[in-house]
Formats: structure tokens, C-alpha cells, sequence
């Protein structure tokens, strides 16, 4: 989707403003928020690229408004009524629909020490999946504009670049965002040049480097 | 007519809005919606305090998802108490140290980050694909998510409000040069400059060129050297004040 996210290259966004000693978290509901975050996704009804989906989908100006954890409530909102696991009116009047049963949360505080800094497997290795490209070869990425979920960004779309590294068989976001599957495939960083990416004014040095799945390319 | 409070202008806006501070500063224009009167004129009255929106939306949001059983009250607190005091830039700032006096340790972590990490007790193996990029006198490495806030939080916990902003993100892959000097960073020409989009699951950490005059410092010094805008590749490491060689 082309959408607000897919920042790379815009310009005049304002200076980037570092904080000194930044909290963790500026406001406690923050921290609340990133905790019901991993909590609920904790019962497996939706994936990473399914909930970095439901960011993208809110409206330009909202995301550019919104605070980044209040995308997140707003997201996390979203997906626990698109998969049945909040009504809308409980939502609403903040309470438990009556008669509705009371669930076991996955996850208790006695796992968390063992989780919190584990990020999840992406890797399927055993997947049935061609490798199209191998370092070293010349390729060129695909120029698409799909209206789903894509980690193709469109600053380097129809440009040329060169396969530097090979990652193995990962989940395909594409489709896995959208409940259809992981559909794995090879994932490869391309060095893109600068100049290929942004011109003549560019330096002649510098590059950037992308992780790219098999069928967002070509070979060139 | 407007005062410094209500006069905030578009880049003000989109810097109140990276810090969530976006409800206090913007009282006009972007909340008019919830007041009954358009504020765009020239008067003078008090915004009652109350907690913002969001703040009470989570609020409600986690009483409903306890009552219901889908989330545990003391595992929230204890994801809240992991993500202040026990996932941070130390834990990066510990593998940079000991690859910098362990020259064998540093191939390792070069070629195979996961196992190199979890030699340290960091992360499992399986779940961690990450990939170390070291930073020298002829190449600097930058990391960026243009599309999210993708960072290898295990080794550097949550990111700052700066790598997830707008300004960040869309600035980093074209101008990565004017991005460092923003930091205070003004590389020469001829360094190369390599810019990692984490567009993907595979996480980037930037390994430091040690400073000079640490040779006589011990691992521990050294990690304690060790910044988090240094493993992003947003700054250098400074050698310490007065050295200790």
C-alpha cells in the first residue's frame, strides 16, 4: 500500500529531535499499552505483519497526529475486533458483554522473564522455496504498488541493485499480514548505490542496503 | 493573535506528536473537534487538565481485557517492569565491549550474531536474526526502518522517540550524511556510508570503532563507554575524557 508509512525519501519532515535521557516510556499508559501489546498478541490470532498492517491502515492524517503508542491502542483496538475477541460495545461501555465466559490468559507474569526479550522465529528453513538469485547477481526491484501489505518500499522500486548477502527462508509479509498464509521465501539484502537510488547529487559512496523476499525482484 | 502556546507550526506539530505530547501543546488546531466552539480567535480561557484520551482509552482498554481473562494484570506489570529495568542499550553495550578486547569473539559475532550473543546469555538462537555491521575508519553503518520502527530491541531495548519519528525515517536513506550532522557527526568524504533499511525481521546492530587512548581499560570500562545511538550508527564513540592510556 502506498501509504504514509513508506517514508523513505520524503524530505521536510523537520529536524530530528534526540532526547537526553529519554524515559523508557514518557507517560505510564505507555508502558501499559506496549504490555497489552505483547500480552494479547500472546494468543497467536494475529501476526506481526498482520498488526504492523493495522498501523498502515489509519488514516494519513491520524498517523502523522496520533503519538506512537496511541496508533497502537487504536491498532490493537482493530484487531481484537476484526478476530472476535472484544465486541465493539464492550469497547464501547468497557465492560464484558453479559453472560460472555471468562478466558485464561496465555500469558502469566511468571513467563514473562523468559519472553520479554525474545522476539519470535521468522525463519522456515524446512519451507519448500525456490532461491532465485545467489550473491553477487545483479537485480532490479520489482516496480509494483499492491494494495495490501508490502515491505517493498517505494523509494527502490524498478531500481537496480546488487544481492550481497542471503538470509535463508523467512515468512512472506505479504500475504501472512493479511490471514493468507506465510507463504515463505528467500530473503536477501540488495545494496542499492545512492546515486541509483536518489541521482546524480547523491554521493558516489554511499549505498543502501535492503532486505528484499524473492518475488519483489528481478534479475538484471 | 496566537500565543506561544497555541502557535504551533507544522514541524512543532509533528515533533509534539513523536512524544505524545501532541494533546497539551495543540489545543487549536488539531483538537478542535472536541470542543464545541472553534478556538481560532482571539480570547483567552483555561483548558480544564485531564488525562489525555489515550491515557484513559488504555485505561479502559486493559480493566476490559482483565475482566474478560485475555490479558493477566501481573504479567502486564511484570512486561512493564521488563522493558524499564531489564532490556536496554546495556546488553548491546556488553557484546561491543567484549568484542572489542576479544578479537576472536568479534569474528564470531561478525559471521553468526545469534550464537555469538547467546554466548553472553542473550536471546535464543532460533528467534534471533540478527546481523552485526561494524563501523571503521573508511565505512560508517547506519540503521533505519523507513516503513516501521523495526530495532534489535533485545540488545538495545525499546527505541527512542527520535528512530521511530518522521523526520528520521524518511530522512535516513537520503540524506544519511545531513542526518549525522544533525547528531553532531560530520563524516568526510571519503568514509562510505551504508545505510540498512530493516525492512524485514532480520534485526542490525552497529558495532563501534573503539576510541582511541582505552587500550589500558577493562571490558567493563569499555561497556560502560558504550552508547545507544552508537549501535544505531547515529554517533561515534568519544574516547573518555583524559583517557586512561
Amino acid at each position: 500500500m502506498n501509504g504514509i508509512h513508506d517514508m523513505g525519501g520524503m524530505q521536510d519532515m523537520g529536524p530530528i529531535q534526540p532526547e537526553k535521557n529519554e524515559p523508557v516510556f514518557h507517560q505510564a499508559w505507555e508502558g501499559r499499552m506496549a504490555a497489552i501489546n505483547r500480552a494479547i498478541g500472546a494468543w497467536g490470532k494475529w501476526s506481526l505483519d498482520a498488526s504492523r498492517h493495522g498501523i498502515e491502515i489509519l488514516p494519513p492524517a491520524d498517523y502523522l497526529r496520533m503519538s506512537y503508542y496511541e496508533k497502537w491502542l487504536t491498532r490493537n483496538v482493530e484487531l481484537l475486533v476484526k478476530r472476535g475477541m472484544v465486541t465493539r460495545e464492550e469497547i464501547e461501555t468497557g465492560k464484558p458483554a453479559p453472560g460472555s465466559q471468562k478466558a485464561t490468559p496465555p500469558l502469566t507474569a511468571a513467563a514473562v522473564p523468559a519472553v520479554a526479550g525474545r522476539r519470535g522465529n521468522f525463519m522456515r528453513p524446512e519451507a519448500e522455496a525456490t532461491a532465485r538469485f545467489e550473491v553477487g547477481q545483479n537485480v532490479r526491484a520489482r516496480n509494483m504498488n499492491p494494495v495490501g501489505h508490502t515491505r517493498l518500499p517505494r523509494y527502490a522500486r524498478g531500481k537496480k541493485g546488487t544481492i550481497v548477502r542471503h538470509h535463508g527462508i523467512f515468512v512472506f509479509p505479504d500475504t501472512n499480514a493479511h490471514f493468507l498464509g506465510e507463504q515463505p521465501q528467500h530473503l536477501y539484502s540488495v545494496r542499492f548505490s545512492a546515486r541509483e537510488l536518489w541521482g546524480d547529487d547523491a554521493s558516489p559512496r554511499d549505498s543502501v542496503y535492503i532486505d528484499m523476499w524473492d518475488s519483489y525482484l528481478d534479475h538484471a | 493573535m496566537a500565543d506561544d502556546k497555541t502557535s504551533v507550526d507544522r514541524r512543532g506539530f509533528l515533533k509534539y506528536a513523536a512524544t505524545g505530547a501532541v494533546a497539551a501543546a495543540v489545543p487549536n488546531s488539531m483538537h478542535a473537534q472536541e470542543h464545541d466552539h472553534d478556538h481560532d480567535h482571539d480570547h483567552d480561557h483555561d483548558h480544564q487538565v485531564v488525562p489525555s484520551d489515550p491515557a484513559l482509552r488504555t485505561k479502559a482498554l486493559e480493566s476490559l481485557l482483565v475482566e474478560k481473562g485475555l490479558v493477566d494484570r501481573a504479567a502486564l506489570d511484570a512486561l512493564v517492569d521488563a522493558y524499564e529495568n531489564k532490556i536496554g542499550p546495556r546488553n548491546g553495550a556488553r557484546v561491543v565491549a567484549r568484542a572489542w578486547v576479544d578479537s576472536a569473539y568479534k569474528e564470531r559475532l561478525l559471521n553468526n550474531a545469534p550464537a555469538a550473543i547467546a554466548e553472553l546469555g542473550y536471546g535464543a538462537v532460533q528467534d534471533e536474526h540478527l546481523v552485526v555491521l561494524e563501523n571503521g575508519p573508511r565505512v560508517h553503518n547506519l540503521v533505519v526502518c523507513t516503513l516501521c520502527s523495526c530495532y534489535p530491541w533485545p540488545m538495545l531495548g525499546l527505541p527512542p522517540v527520535w528512530y521511530k519519528s518522521a523526520p528520521y525515517r524518511s530522512r535516513a536513506v537520503i540524506d544519511p550524511r545531513g542526518v549525522l550532522r544533525e547528531f553532531g557527526l560530520e563524516l568526510p568524504e571519503d568514509v562510505e556510508v551504508r545505510v540498512s533499511d530493516s525492512t524485514a525481521e532480520v534485526r542490525y546492530l552497529v558495532l563501534p570503532e573503539r576510541p582511541a587512548g582505552t587500550e589500558k581499560m577493562t571490558e567493563e570500562e569499555l561497556a560502560a563507554l558504550v552508547t545507544r545511538d552508537a549501535m544505531i550508527g547515529a554517533a561515534k564513540i568519544e574516547p573518555p575524557p583524559g583517557g586512561k592510556a
